[in-house]
């Protein structure tokens, strides 16, 4: 697809070129919702299509009154700082003990190792709402329901598989003569941890981090269930707007976690290319 | 195996001249012990390292998600609120003859009156009236109207007889030494087990002190039935009962509502005392236990669930579906462009993944308003009538469009990094070999690429029948899953049971699914984000 050689016929000159537009047009359905969002966000009125002044591309069209009720109104302040009480404690609790328990798994002699990846990876496969239904009994015998805690594990129990996969992906690459190099060299295993090892895998774990950041940052089914409204997060308050009073502030708020989706998605990109970088440079 | 048929096995240990082995034993390691035994132990070194680091992520998991999804599983089969309820009842209806055809018999409305006061005074019999509201419609209202008379029966004409009878009997400070009495106790088995009752509902729920408070009602009923089945413990006040004034408890029961002496009622308490039952998966599959206590379809009017199951399942295929058609020539296009472009392109696909869910629904629910983009766009082109505008929200419809949007990128990844493994040279050798493009892509490509279908399919079809959240704001009514029906269960109609049964039918679903994807693909080699 690289191209037609010059002796193309015409009908594969015009099946080409089709089949160009036909992957545009699947492009333009995977992208233009989430970027029509952005213009739309912007409105002077409280409708959610283009007004005829934004069609015409006249300032008085477009306002930044979204935003300003984004960042005043506690209806969505307070969501969004529970949001972010939330997700980075889920995530150190996920990524400190994902971590651990990758480098545990990827030792040479580990008994029963599927059966441990596969409970550790089952957060990731069960259907959110089964989890959801499940810890709300659960939590809720427990005395954990509608806390902070209760959320907080919920959430970095769900974050686990991400930090599992990506940190288990990057140990695959890692040299295990490095560590008993340090070793010989007369350090101990924290020492030789945190110089040697930490430093190599450390693309993966944050990536690993990263997809559990998001994890929590974008769940709502859960928190639904086995949070109170003292948990109330972002994605919850946007549920609660879409599901009863509609209103455009919900467009700023998702502009808002657009580029928070960019700012990570470039992050990953420039860690994956670290770590290939990395890798290429490490003896095995 | 042809190596051994040749060559006789190597045993060092026996050929070795000399007899070696027995002068110096086995190899040893450098602190004298066996080699053998040394390796040994630096292996179960190692495994109990591994083992050391996995147990605190194991033990988390085990206690944040394992448990819950078992306390799941444990409550869509758990029915102890009957018997922990009315368990005199339970035990009175075990040898009651009369059922089914007939209202059971005096014993059992005895019973049941111990235990229904005791239950009310504890609340706890609205509970038990929602739990076999779901079995039975009526239920609730009888044992919330029934909870509130039980406390002024007309039983009180025992307490008065009794009480004239032997003023003793009035006093709780003597009772509580005659039931400190064990021949007394044997002698009097319903009384005692009344008097019990008595006390621990007098301290536990109204939080005083037996011995300063009137014996209730109930315990003179229980008395009554002792004395009138013969009873005359020594050490206790013998009082004749067989002038005394009765009173059927069958008739005060039925006087307060007529439905206690209708066997079909009768029936359901009997067949939802066990402490487990099938009824919840029963109501999942649109089935119930008949009156006999085999199981049997429900009414046509009340059948949901094989449809809703059924819905989630063609809809999960359709979503799949479109997301192959869709996905399949993007994965195709971004497989045979150079890396660097194809790379750039690839941020197409990533920037959806890794866009909140919340955003992409919201998008697709103001998209597909009828006052919404898409159809003012459709309007504008003259496409569509502005009178007549299309209904693409809360239908089938606008679920399969946005989840079709969310799942796209599981279905592309997936295929692509499968399509990257195919030789681009194979096509070019078909077609160096006299096939057309479309006979090097249908013989050759796409038999390789295969597999990527399978391993996009499945995760799509998972992720799709467990969905929660896009159906509901999306799906109107129609275009819902069964896991929007979960949800309601748990959260407005509180009919845990059931929610938890079809959690469970759901699981086993998607564990199956989860299964077959192992088998092809393998759990090792899941990848994110490309």
């Amino acid at each position: 697809m690289a191209g037609l050689p010059p002796y193309a016929s015409t009908g594969q000159k015009v099946w080409h070129y089709s089949y160009l537009v036909i992957c545009a047009a699947i492009f333009f359905f995977l992208i233009a919702p989430i970027l029509i969002i952005i213009p739309l966000s912007f409105n002077a009125e409280n409708f959610f299509t283009f007004t005829p002044e934004m069609l015409a591309l006249d300032p008085e069209g477009y306002s930044t009154k979204h935003y300003r009720d984004f960042f005043t109104n506690p209806d969505w302040q307070v969501p969004l700082w529970n949001s972010l009480k939330i997700a980075p404690v889920a995530t150190f609790l996920s990524v400190a003990l994902g971590t651990l328990a990758a480098i545990g798994l990827s030792q040479p002699h580990v008994p029963f190792r599927r059966a441990i990846m596969a409970i550790l990876i089952s957060p990731m496969i069960v259907p959110l709402i089964i989890s959801a239904a499940g810890m709300y009994f659960f939590y809720s015998r427990i005395g954990l329901q509608g806390t902070y805690w209760g959320v907080v594990l919920a959430h970095a129990a769900l974050g686990i598989p991400f930090v599992i996969i990506t940190v288990t992906a990057t140990l695959v690459g890692f040299d295990r003569s490095l560590t008993r190099a340090a070793a010989n060299l007369g350090a101990g295993p924290v020492r030789t941890f945190f110089k040697v090892q930490m430093p190599l895998i450390l693309p993966g774990v944050v990536s690993g981090g990263l997809f559990a950041f998001i994890t929590s940052f974008d769940e709502v089914v859960v928190v639904l269930f086995v949070g109170s409204a003292g948990q109330k997060t972002l994605p919850w308050q946007m549920f609660t707007g879409l599901r009863e009073q509609i209103s455009p502030t919900i467009l700023a708020a998702a502009t808002v976690l657009i580029s928070i989706s960019v700012v990570l998605l470039v992050t990953l990109e420039v860690l994956r290319r670290r770590s290939e970088r990395l890798r290429g440079m490490s003896p095995g | 195996m042809t190596d051994s048929a040749t060559t006789p096995p190597s045993q060092p240990m026996a050929v070795l001249p000399g007899g070696e082995v027995t002068e110096n034993g086995p190899m040893l390691a450098a602190d004298g012990r066996p080699l053998k035994h040394s390796l040994n132990r630096a292996l179960r070194r190692e495994k109990l390292r591994a083992f050391l680091l996995i147990s605190p992520l194991l033990v988390f998991i085990l206690v944040a998600f394992v448990a819950p999804i078992a306390e799941m599983l444990f409550r869509s089969v758990e029915n102890q609120i009957v018997s922990e309820t009315l368990p005199r009842t339970v035990a009175a209806l075990r040898e009651d003859q009369n059922l089914p055809e007939a209202a059971p018999g005096e014993p059992v409305y005895e019973a049941l009156y111990t235990d229904l006061f005791i239950a009310a005074e504890y609340k706890s019999h609205t509970r038990l009236g929602s739990r076999l509201n779901y079995e039975s419609t009526g239920l609730s209202s009888l044992f919330r109207g029934t909870g509130r008379d039980v406390g002024r029966f007309d039983t009180d004409i025992y307490t008065d007889q009794f009480v004239e009878a032997a003023p003793a009997l009035e006093d709780p400070v003597a009772w509580s030494n005659w039931m400190a009495d064990d021949e007394i106790r044997e002698a009097l088995p319903f009384t005692a087990d009344a008097w019990d009752a008595w006390v621990t509902l007098t301290v536990e729920a109204n939080e005083d002190d037996p011995l300063e408070e009137d014996v209730e009602d109930f315990v003179y009923t229980a008395l009554y039935r002792d004395f009138a089945n013969g009873a005359s413990p020594s050490g206790f006040p013998d009082v004749d009962v067989s002038n005394f004034e009765s009173v059927s408890i069958k008739a005060l029961f039925e006087e307060s509502d007529e439905d206690w002496v209708d066997p079909d009622v009768w029936q359901v308490i009997k067949t939802y005392s066990p402490n487990y039952t099938d009824g919840y998966f029963l109501n999942s599959v649109d089935m119930m236990n008949g009156p006999g206590g085999e199981a049997e379809w429900r009414p046509e009017s009340e059948q949901i669930y094989l449809k809703l199951f059924w819905r989630t399942m063609w809809m999960s295929m359709a979503i799949t579906f479109s997301c192959i058609l869709l996905g399949y020539p993007i994965a195709f296009l971004l497989s045979t462009l150079p890396l660097r472009t194809a790379n750039v392109l690839m941020i197409l696909v990533l920037l959806p993944f890794w866009t909140s869910l919340l955003v992409r629904t919201s998008a697709w629910k103001v998209l597909l308003q009828q006052q919404g983009v898409i159809n003012d766009t459709l309007v504008w082109l003259g496409l569509v009538d502005d009178l007549n505008r299309l209904q693409l929200i809360n239908n089938a419809t606008g679920t399969v469009i946005a989840m079709t949007h969310i799942l796209l990128p599981f279905m592309i990844l997936p295929l692509y990094s499968v399509m990257k493994t195919i030789p681009p040279s194979y096509m070019r050798a078909a077609k160096s070999m006299g096939a057309n493009d479309w006979t090097a892509f249908w013989r050759v490509w796409f038999p390789l690429s295969v597999p990527g279908i399978g391993a996009g399919s499945i995760l799509a079809f998972i992720l799709s029948i467990g969905y929660y959240i896009t159906p509901e704001i999306v799906g109107g009514t129609s275009g819902v899953f069964i896991s929007n029906r979960i949800a309601y269960h748990i959260s407005s109609s509180l009919n845990w049971g059931l929610a938890a049964a079809l959690g469970t039918i759901l699981l086993a679903l998607v564990l199956t699914l989860y299964w077959v994807y192992d088998r092809i693909v393998g759990i090792d080699n899941v990848k994110l984000g490309g």
